[in-house]
């Protein structure tokens, strides 16, 4: 299994260096591999699926742009494109043309899009997502909404949930784990 | 190190939401390196977490509709790198460097002109004062020569004496304003430590009076020196004696001699 894993994270670090190198081949393959986690994040902010698509399209060309800008030192590769996506996902709703077209947008959380998601049923880990957000506690979905969708830091959301840091940190691993559990 | 409570921490949970500090995350990408149950955790939680934010997409995401877009925006990068040669940026260049040529080339030749101004400059003041010089000096022979002229002027040759007949000097006398004229031409130059002295002589009894020494004799040029003679002179003898001057004359360093012929 390690092995396995291990294989799989040079497959990774290989992919992400041809990437450096402007290998397309390599780009269109860590495309498909995060495309549509970064549409899911980026959706989950602006509530707009063309608007989702256009900006997920743009964090991918941004980064085939900048990719001399990212040392695998500095964090993962999944990471590093989502925190790219995040900013300008958000970028994105404080522009006044969003904030005009979107008065009111609702207030739905990962789980809720999950939940309603008609795509999901054809999806291979359907079953295990939505076993997991069923049984999900609020609080998980919480700390999860906001350190991954959101990209709160530790503090922000310590003060956000009114728990101490320590506690989001312990918190978020179970709730990882709960996923893993599911979906893995 | 306690490889699972590092991992039961939740650290590697926020390192893949990205939420450590440059530092932590340098920390726990060399401990991957050095620890693969690390390396597996890290990858589990990327794992479950990429699935579970794909889950979020409204719908599939394909390649095409983005490769489309991709082409566009880098051709359009590409499109820069292979600029064809800028004839006129090539040609503005080439006239930019003719043009600092030129102008250090008039530069160069603005300053040699220059020197040669001022070197002719300077001939020419050179020039002025010697035209001066010779005025002055054609002034000064006027003067001496209107001196000599004067009617109340009595002429006396000084003749070379004993060893020294070869010498020769003359004295021009003006009674009226009590000044003798010593022409030195005949006489040799003063040796070192001693000075031509002249001396006032009457003659019965022989008295020798010091009419004071020409310490600038072998300086000047043109060797005429004016002297004040108050005395009642029947004749003048040059002598050399040591710096200074003697209170009366040295009678073997004699060199000329001349009388007074006739009192006016």
């Amino acid at each position: 299994m390690i092995q396995q894993r291990n294989t799989l994270m040079v497959d990774i670090d290989t992919l992400v260096k041809q990437f450096q190198n402007k290998d397309q081949v390599a780009f269109k393959q860590l495309y498909g591999m995060y495309s549509k986690s970064i549409n899911g994040v980026v959706y989950n902010i602006v509530k707009d699926t063309v608007i989702a698509e256009e900006l997920m399209q743009d964090v991918f060309i941004k980064a085939w742009q900048k990719s001399d800008t990212y040392a695998p030192s500095k964090g993962r590769f999944f990471t590093w494109i989502l925190n790219i996506a995040r900013n300008a996902a958000i970028d994105k709703t404080r522009s006044k043309a969003f904030k005009q077209s979107r008065q009111n947008y609702d207030a739905d959380n990962f789980v809720d899009i999950i939940t309603s998601n008609d795509n999901l049923d054809r999806s291979t880990d359907a079953i295990g997502i939505r076993k997991f957000v069923t049984n999900l506690g609020q609080k998980c979905k919480e700390i999860i909404e906001l350190l991954y969708f959101k990209g709160f830091t530790q503090k922000e959301a310590s003060e956000e949930l009114n728990m101490p840091i320590g506690t989001i940190k312990t918190r978020n691993r179970n709730c990882i784990q709960q996923l893993r559990d599911m979906v893995l | 190190m306690d490889i699972k409570a590092y991992i039961a921490s939740g650290i590697l949970e926020l390192y893949v939401a990205g939420q450590l500090s440059e530092k932590e995350n340098q920390e726990v990408y060399e401990l991957m390196q050095q620890h693969p149950e690390i390396l597996q955790e890290v990858l589990e939680i990327e794992a479950a977490v990429v699935k579970l934010t794909a889950s979020v997409s409204p719908h599939a995401i394909d390649f095409e509709s983005f490769e489309a877009k991709l082409k566009d925006k880098d051709t359009k990068v590409v499109d820069l790198k292979p600029r064809k040669p800028n004839w006129i940026s090539y040609t503005g260049w080439a006239a930019s460097i003719l043009l600092i040529g030129g102008l250090l080339w008039t530069l160069n030749t603005k300053t040699k002109l220059e020197e040669e101004l001022q070197t002719v400059s300077t001939e020419k003041q050179y020039l002025e004062i010697q035209i001066e010089e010779a005025r002055d000096n054609l002034a000064a022979a006027k003067t001496l020569l209107d001196a000599i002229r004067d009617k109340d002027i009595i002429a006396i040759p000084l003749g070379g004496q004993g060893d020294y007949a070869s010498s020769y000097a003359k004295v021009y006398w003006n009674k009226a304003d009590n000044t003798i004229y010593l022409d030195g031409e005949g006489l040799p130059n003063a040796p070192e430590g001693k000075v031509w002295q002249v001396w006032s002589l009457t003659l019965n009894p022989l008295t020798p009076t010091s009419l004071g020494t020409i310490d600038d004799f072998n300086t000047d040029d043109n060797k005429i020196f004016t002297i004040a003679n108050t005395n009642e002179s029947q004749a003048f003898g040059i002598t050399l004696e040591p710096e200074g001057g003697s209170a009366t004359p040295t009678m073997e360093q004699l060199y000329t001699l001349g009388v007074v012929s006739s009192t006016p």
